[in-house]
């Protein structure tokens, strides 16, 4: 089947697109972390078929997304860790209640 | 009939990967949400089968659908009531979000178009071979990923102690 | 013996310093003085031994010029081009007589002190600084190069400084100390110009480098010229203004009299008879230098001559004792000045510096003993004034011999150390003209006046109310230093000084010059006695001449407004006119325009501070567009 980058890249730049209007758009915190997730998977799909399609005889892409699942696994266990602590201090995850870094 | 049946696996992939994708950071209840990412990470492992990267996508199933979901969830029943619906989205919000989604995947797909529309090319079959992956993961030459590999089960250690530091009560 | 025996004699006082400073305060009050006492002593044995070896030793005079020695050197900076400042030690005939000087009087007061600062608070903080004093005064004097003179010079400020202002709870001491240290260190400005100066036209600090050959350094440096007067002359007269400084030379005199605040002894040690006549030492140090520059050693000669009479005259007038000693001081190194100024290589052999060197000699020996005196004759009645004393020579004996000896040195009375040195003195100044020997003898007949003035009110005159106690000489640790002192007095004049101490190192023979020398007996004399009349006995004759002469006695016992003339200038014309206008534009325009600036960026800060709403959300979002406008601007322009 003749086939080319695009076919593959287009629904992971789709996924992308759905990352940065949840991440913009959510109020609960975890709701932000998974637009966050589908972010970075989408990226994972970036370099596993950059490698497939154009260095089809190396690994490296695929290394990256090896590396980069568990970079994000550490990330989000982090990141629930500290959303569990601002749930304990503030009562709820919402993200309107978390501007204490504004002037 | 196999280019077919490949097509037809191609187009379910896609398509579960892009409506799961969109109902995830649509839906109003967040435990569907995370039900939803789910399904959007078990789409993304199957692409993964179905380029050849088989332990890729073990990979990806045992770490994203199977631990991190596990932790979305956990921490999804800690902080939330169950049933509970988020308020309906302010207009203006969505409309940021909208605008900054499609600009940034049209010119995305602007530029790739541009870049690869006529670089079409014919898949090889792929075997990736574990032995290889093995040896490449804990070796030192050129392209291979020993001290990556320890550097990655540190940050874990670390983020385990982080994690626990953080969540422990006061 | 030696000569590198000396570094002892300067480093066992910086010692002594570190010592009594660092952990004297442990110690015992009294053991504390014992200690200082004892270094001091062993200081002035080998310091003794070190300039006796030097004068008397055949190895150090070679054609029958006595050749100085550079007994230690070692570069301290480098500066480039071959400039360096060295630190060492460089023996002289007049380093080797400075180290006789100052440890025998240093020696004094250190033994003087145990009994007059007996239970005084801060015993051991005293001895300290007494032994800073000395080691800065010693690196003074064995200087190799001119720049470590200047640092010790300061050094010797600082010591000055703390030793003035040791009363430190009294307020006229610290505004004396204040007083002392600012006005030298104004004069040492000049000092330090007349250094760079110096060094820029001669490439080296060195002494024996620029002593080689003054003439052709003088010479390479009169092409420039400022003011008419070529470079070396400004710097070789900058370098005497930081002497004068020193030596309290009119104008900037108006420290010394102030600086009595400080206790006793500290005045005898530095304010009579070492620190003070640095400035001397150091002309006389540079002084083939400034024989090729006459202008300078005639603006030396006038500036000695003007503050030997003006001093004089003032002294006449004090009732403070100290105060009296402290002019008669200024007076006396303005002799000393004044012999430098007069003295030329032609005349006599350059009589005039051997008689400033002989005097410096002498005058520390009578001068100290009479700031000891008078510190014991203070200690006995509790003030400084004159109306307190009288009569004491019935209950003070062994005080009044010896403050008569000191007198009669001082007046030049045969056979007094005096006599002898300030002879030479009045005859380089008649070989130099008859106008300044005429007017230094006049000098020298006040001189006979006032200190006799000084001699009948303290031990003569009417007897005050002794009734709540009587006085009685000291203990024998204060008396001893009085006797030593007036021994040396007395037979210090026979020393054959030209033998030793001459401006080229050869050795001259001076014969008495019996008609200046008559002379001057004659005036001195004349002196002693109108003071006889005047003070013998209580009378109101001497308050009848002061309301006769009403206008010049108030004047001179003002010090001719000295004083008041640098509260004008320094409060009124340079703190309420230059300064306050300095001041206006500092706060008005300087700040000003710093305060603009603050708020400018402060409304700008607060214009833009909406931006900064801590949702991340909008953050991100912000970044978004910003990425994709980037992005779509780069892909334009790649295409």
């Amino acid at each position: 089947m003749d086939s080319t980058v695009l076919y593959y890249i287009i629904p992971s730049l789709i996924m992308f697109g759905c990352g940065v209007y949840g991440f913009i758009t959510r109020k609960n915190l975890i709701a932000i972390l998974i637009s966050l997730e589908l972010m970075l998977n989408s990226v994972d799909i970036n370099f596993v078929v950059f490698n497939r399609f154009l260095f089809p005889g190396q690994m490296e892409g695929m290394f990256f997304t090896l590396f980069a699942i568990a970079i994000a696994a550490a990330e989000t266990a982090l990141a629930i860790a500290i959303i569990i602590n601002i749930f304990r201090e503030v009562k709820n995850v919402d993200i309107e209640n978390l501007n204490k870094l504004k002037f | 009939m196999n280019v077919v049946s490949n097509f037809i696996v191609y187009a379910v992939i896609v398509l579960a990967i892009v409506v799961f994708s969109i109902l995830s950071v649509t839906s109003r209840k967040i435990l569907r949400a995370a039900t939803y990412l789910l399904f959007a990470l078990i789409g993304t492992a199957a692409l993964y089968f179905s380029l050849g990267y088989e332990f890729l996508g073990a990979v990806q199933l045992a770490v994203y659908a199977g631990g991190i979901l596990v932790l979305f969830v956990f921490s999804i029943l800690l902080t939330s009531k169950p049933g509970s619906n988020a308020e309906p989205l302010v207009s203006k919000k969505r409309w940021l979000g909208l605008t900054a989604a499609v600009a940034g995947v049209a010119v995305s797909v602007y530029a790739l178009v541009a870049f690869f529309a006529d670089k079409a090319s014919n898949l090889m079959p792929l075997r990736v071979d574990m032995n290889a992956i093995g040896h490449a993961l804990l070796g030192t030459e050129k392209f291979e990923y020993l001290l990556p590999f320890e550097a990655v089960s540190v940050l874990l250690l670390a983020c385990i102690i982080g994690g626990i530091v953080i969540a422990r009560k006061r | 013996m030696e000569l590198s025996y000396s570094v002892v004699t300067i480093l066992l006082p910086l010692f002594m310093f570190l010592f009594l400073g660092l952990v004297g305060i442990k110690l015992p009050k009294f053991v504390s003085g014992v200690i200082g006492t004892c270094a001091m002593l062993v200081t002035t044995v080998i310091a003794y031994a070190v300039a006796l070896t030097y004068f008397f030793d055949p190895q150090y005079v070679v054609d029958g010029v006595r050749q100085p020695v550079n007994v230690l050197n070692y570069t301290w900076l480098t500066l480039g081009d071959g400039l360096t400042v060295d630190l060492g030690i460089f023996i002289d005939p007049i380093a080797a007589m400075m180290l006789i000087v100052i440890t025998t009087i240093s020696l004094m007061v250190h033994l003087y002190s145990l009994g007059y600062m007996h239970g005084e608070k801060g015993f051991q903080r005293y001895y300290a600084f007494l032994s800073l004093f000395t080691f800065s005064m010693l690196g003074l004097v064995v200087a190799t190069n001119i720049f470590q003179m200047f640092i010790f010079f300061e050094m010797v400020g600082v010591s000055s400084y703390l030793l003035i202002g040791f009363y430190y709870e009294k307020p006229a001491a610290v505004s004396a100390s204040k007083k002392a240290f600012i006005v030298t260190r104004f004069a040492d400005l000049g000092f330090l110009i007349g250094i760079m100066l110096l060094a820029y036209y001669c490439g080296t600090f060195d002494f024996v480098e620029l002593m080689k050959n003054p003439g052709s350094i003088v010479a390479s440096a009169a092409g420039v010229t400022f003011l008419g007067c070529s470079a070396a002359s400004w710097a070789l007269a900058l370098i005497f203004i930081g002497g004068a400084g020193k030596s309290a030379m009119f104008p900037l005199h108006i420290w010394l009299p102030d600086a009595m605040e400080g206790p006793t002894p500290v005045s005898a040690l530095i304010h009579a008879a070492t620190m003070v006549v640095a400035g001397v030492y150091l002309v006389a140090r540079m002084f083939p230098m400034y024989l090729f520059t006459p202008e300078v050693l005639e603006l030396i000669t006038i500036t000695g001559a003007v503050t030997a009479l003006y001093a004089a005259v003032v002294a006449c007038a004090q009732t403070d004792i100290k105060r009296v000693l402290a002019f008669s001081t200024i007076s006396q190194i303005a002799f000393m000045f004044t012999a430098l100024g007069v003295a030329r290589p032609e005349l006599h052999e350059g009589v005039g510096y051997m008689a400033s060197m002989f005097h410096l000699f002498t005058h520390a020996m009578f001068k100290g003993l009479l700031f000891l005196c008078a510190g014991a004759i203070i200690h006995m009645v509790h003030s400084n004034e004159m109306d307190a004393m009288g009569n004491l020579k019935k209950y003070m004996p062994i005080t009044h011999i010896t403050f008569l000896i000191a007198c009669l040195a001082i007046a030049g009375i045969p056979p007094f150390a005096g006599f002898f040195s300030k002879d030479e003195i009045l005859v380089a100044c008649y070989l130099q003209s008859p106008l300044w020997g005429v007017w230094m003898s006049a000098v020298a007949g006040l001189t006979a006046f006032y200190m006799f003035r000084l001699y009948y009110r303290i031990f003569w005159w009417n007897k005050p109310d002794y009734s709540h106690h009587t006085p009685h000489d000291c203990e024998w640790v204060m008396t001893l230093p009085l006797v030593l002192l007036a021994v040396v007095s007395c037979v210090a004049g026979f020393i054959p000084f030209s033998n030793f101490v001459t401006f080229d190192g050869a050795t001259h023979h001076t014969e008495m010059n019996w008609t200046v020398a008559g002379a001057s007996i004659a005036i001195a004399v004349v002196g002693i006695v109108i003071a006889t009349v005047l003070y013998r006995k209580e009378n109101p004759v001497p308050d009848r001449i002061a309301d006769a002469v009403k206008g010049l006695h108030k004047a001179a016992y003002r010090r001719f407004y000295m004083d008041e003339v640098y509260q004008f200038v320094t409060h009124k014309i340079i703190f309420g006119i230059i300064c306050k206008s300095i001041a206006w534009f500092d706060h008005v325009c300087v700040d000003g325009f710093m305060n603009l600036l603050a708020r400018m960026a402060n409304s700008a800060a607060y214009s833009i501070r909406k931006l900064q709403s801590g949702s991340i959300q909008m953050y991100v979002w912000i970044y978004l567009i910003g990425a994709l406008v980037l992005a779509t601007a780069t892909f334009l322009v790649l295409i």
